[in-house]
């Protein structure tokens, strides 16, 4: 379990110690269990950090994984071992939740590439003794997936009874889906797409960009030299950040509300509420993120292109499949707009695959699928409560 | 409105069997053949969908409101939010045996295009409808001078759902233009009764408050 530790603020050693030695399981590959990676390398030694909630009942069964999106981590329902804050799903997981711990076991791991404790750029590498850097080999949505494939091995679960995430979470499960479709009992994409698009490419394009242009980066190498690339990291989070609300959510919040002040002050200083709102999203941001794990994460989105491993068409990918598909989006998400959804939806249908769907009415953009959203809740409740009494786990306990 | 929860209900629609199911879905699942694949264009809360469940049936639905996607969804069935209009294109060809669409040909913006969408997805096209022809609405018309409005069917012409209401007889003569073969067709009184199958057309059109066809591609 978490030790949660109280202080006052996180700083780069808490960040880099929980890199190599996290508040969370880790289980360790060693030589003998090399990740191989699409980019035709093997990663070894290599470690995944993860969280377990609930107990697994004596049939395995009850299995429930879930994968994060790109600035998440395993720290679904507790606190967070460097900022101290809540987990970043608790509306949507623990006891009495849609995910209901007390009726499923739910395991969250790191994904490959992070930087809380599984093994990426931020992680010393064995053949130097020092951080990775930039020679940590690039990764994809699919080798996260084969790790998490590894570590179910190395926990003795078979078939997860339902894979769910949001976003980056949601390639990870629609990839599941595709490379381990006996594994997986219920898929839950949430608020994604089978590829990412030009314009999610590009926006990721401005952030890297942002990263590589502070001085502080030192080419990748600023864990080794002692610098911290802040201001480059917080500049991609800010542009990020825009991109996970909509103008309606953004109007609402702060409209053109001056911040602390009641005229404008004819400078270059945060007069506007959301001007400090987003600063403030970046500065927090980086107390808790590495900046070269941003990089390699949005690249391993922005490869992510599903029909490529499938002669050009999704719906090859899921062929023959007998695993029942819940696909969720929402109406004012135009990172992840709902037509890409439908794309999801049309390609299970030609596979003749078991497939949900219902788009909500939201306001508050991509990142509605961690927000409180009523009907979100009904329905992957509603949806996985069926799927559980089809699995034999009994009815719903509400 | 693709949805059968709206108020467009006719009374045999709501005429139930001791049972407890809709006499209009029974009509409907027994023209369906045990371990068919099915898809219910505007399927409501999917109550009939589930009726084809248990006898065997692997069931597909679509429906507009999200309640009704919510309350199917619940109940273990595989419901995508969408609409006929749009959706059906989408749909490859021959995924399905039966392609139903019960209580909504009314409700569409283009019922041809909905119909041969149903009879490529689907080797069977099942559609049930109110009758427009029955005599009472003949009647309120003749009588009133306005457009019929019944308890049963109780909108305004400027807001009602159902834009696109026709007859038994209306519906017949489309059956060639969309390149249909009626297999079977079944006329329900007001009481949800079957009529009499020797009865002729004409009779059906006057005493049938709701209609059931099975349809095949005629090709």
């Amino acid at each position: 379990m978490v030790e949660t530790k109280l202080k006052a603020g996180p700083d780069l050693s808490d960040r880099m110690r929980e890199a190599e030695t996290p508040h969370s399981h880790v289980a360790q590959f060693g030589p003998e269990k090399p990740l191989k990676l699409d980019a035709g390398v093997e990663l070894s030694p290599f470690q995944i950090a993860y969280q377990t909630y609930g107990t697994l009942n004596p049939e395995r069964s009850n299995a429930v994984l879930i994968c994060h999106a790109l600035t998440g981590d395993q720290h679904v329902i507790n606190q967070h071992p460097v900022t101290g804050k809540g987990g970043w799903w608790e509306t949507m997981v623990g006891p009495g939740r849609p995910i209901d711990t007390e009726r499923y076991f739910v395991i969250c791991p790191n994904v490959v590439g992070a930087c809380m404790g599984t093994t990426g750029p931020a992680s010393l590498n064995p053949a130097t003794g020092a951080p990775w850097g930039l020679d940590f080999p690039v990764v994809t949505i699919r080798d996260m997936v084969r790790a998490q494939a590894m570590l179910l091995d190395h926990l003795g679960i078979g078939t997860l009874f339902a894979v769910a995430g949001g976003s980056m979470g949601g390639m990870q499960v629609l990839q599941w889906a595709a490379s381990y479709p006996e594994r997986v009992f219920a898929a839950l994409p949430i608020a994604c797409a089978t590829r990412h698009s030009a314009q999610n490419i590009a926006f990721h394009e401005v952030g890297r960009q942002a990263i590589m242009a502070d001085p502080e980066w030192r080419q990748g190498r600023y864990l080794i030299e002692g610098a911290n690339p802040r201001r480059g990291l917080a500049v991609a989070r800010m542009g990020a950040h825009i991109t996970y609300l909509s103008d309606a959510a953004l109007h609402r919040k702060f409209g053109r509300r001056f911040q602390d002040r009641d005229n404008p002050t004819f400078s270059f200083d945060a007069d506007f509420e959301v001007e400090s709102y987003l600063r403030h999203q970046g500065i927090t941001f980086v107390e808790r993120f590495d900046a070269n794990s941003y990089l390699y994460l949005t690249r391993a989105m922005d490869y992510f292109d599903l029909a490529g491993d499938y002669d050009g068409v999704v719906a090859n990918a899921f062929k023959g499949t007998r695993t029942r598909f819940c696909v969720v989006s929402f109406t004012s998400d135009w990172l992840f707009p709902t037509s890409e959804s439908r794309a999801i939806v049309h390609a299970l249908n030609a596979a003749g695959a078991r497939v949900s769907f219902a788009e909500i009415t939201t306001d508050k953009g991509h990142d509605a699928f961690l927000l409180d959203e009523p009907e979100l809740f009904a329905i992957v409740r509603g949806f996985l409560d069926a799927a559980g009494r089809a699995r034999g786990l009994g009815g719903s306990r509400i | 409105m693709l949805s059968r929860l709206g108020r467009d209900l006719t009374m045999a629609e709501a005429a139930r069997t001791p049972g407890g199911a809709r006499v209009d879905h029974i009509v409907v699942a027994d023209m369906v053949d045990r371990g068919s694949r099915v898809l219910d264009v505007g399927c409501g809360d999917g109550e009939l969908l589930r009726l084809l469940e248990t006898r065997g049936v692997d069931g597909r639905g679509i429906e507009l409101s999200r309640e009704g996607v919510n309350e199917s969804v619940a109940k273990g069935l595989a419901v995508i939010q969408g609409d006929a209009d749009t959706d059906l294109a989408s749909y490859p060809d021959d995924a399905f045996d039966y392609v139903i669409l019960s209580q909504t040909l009314q409700a569409t913006r283009h019922p041809r295009i909905v119909l041969e969408h149903m009879l490529r997805i689907g080797r069977h096209a099942i559609v049930s409808f109110p009758n427009f022809g029955h005599w009472r609405i003949r009647i309120n018309l003749l009588l009133t001078g306005q457009m019929p409005r019944t308890d049963n069917l109780p909108d305004t012409w400027y807001d009602t759902p159902n834009i696109h209401f026709c007859t038994i007889k209306d519906f017949r003569q489309l059956c060639p233009v969309v390149g249909a073969k009626m297999e079977k067709a079944v006329a329900l009184n007001a009481w949800g009764k079957s009529l009499r199958l020797n009865a002729p057309w004409w009779f059906w059109n006057l005493f049938g408050e709701q209609a059931v066809f099975l349809l095949s591609r005629d090709r």
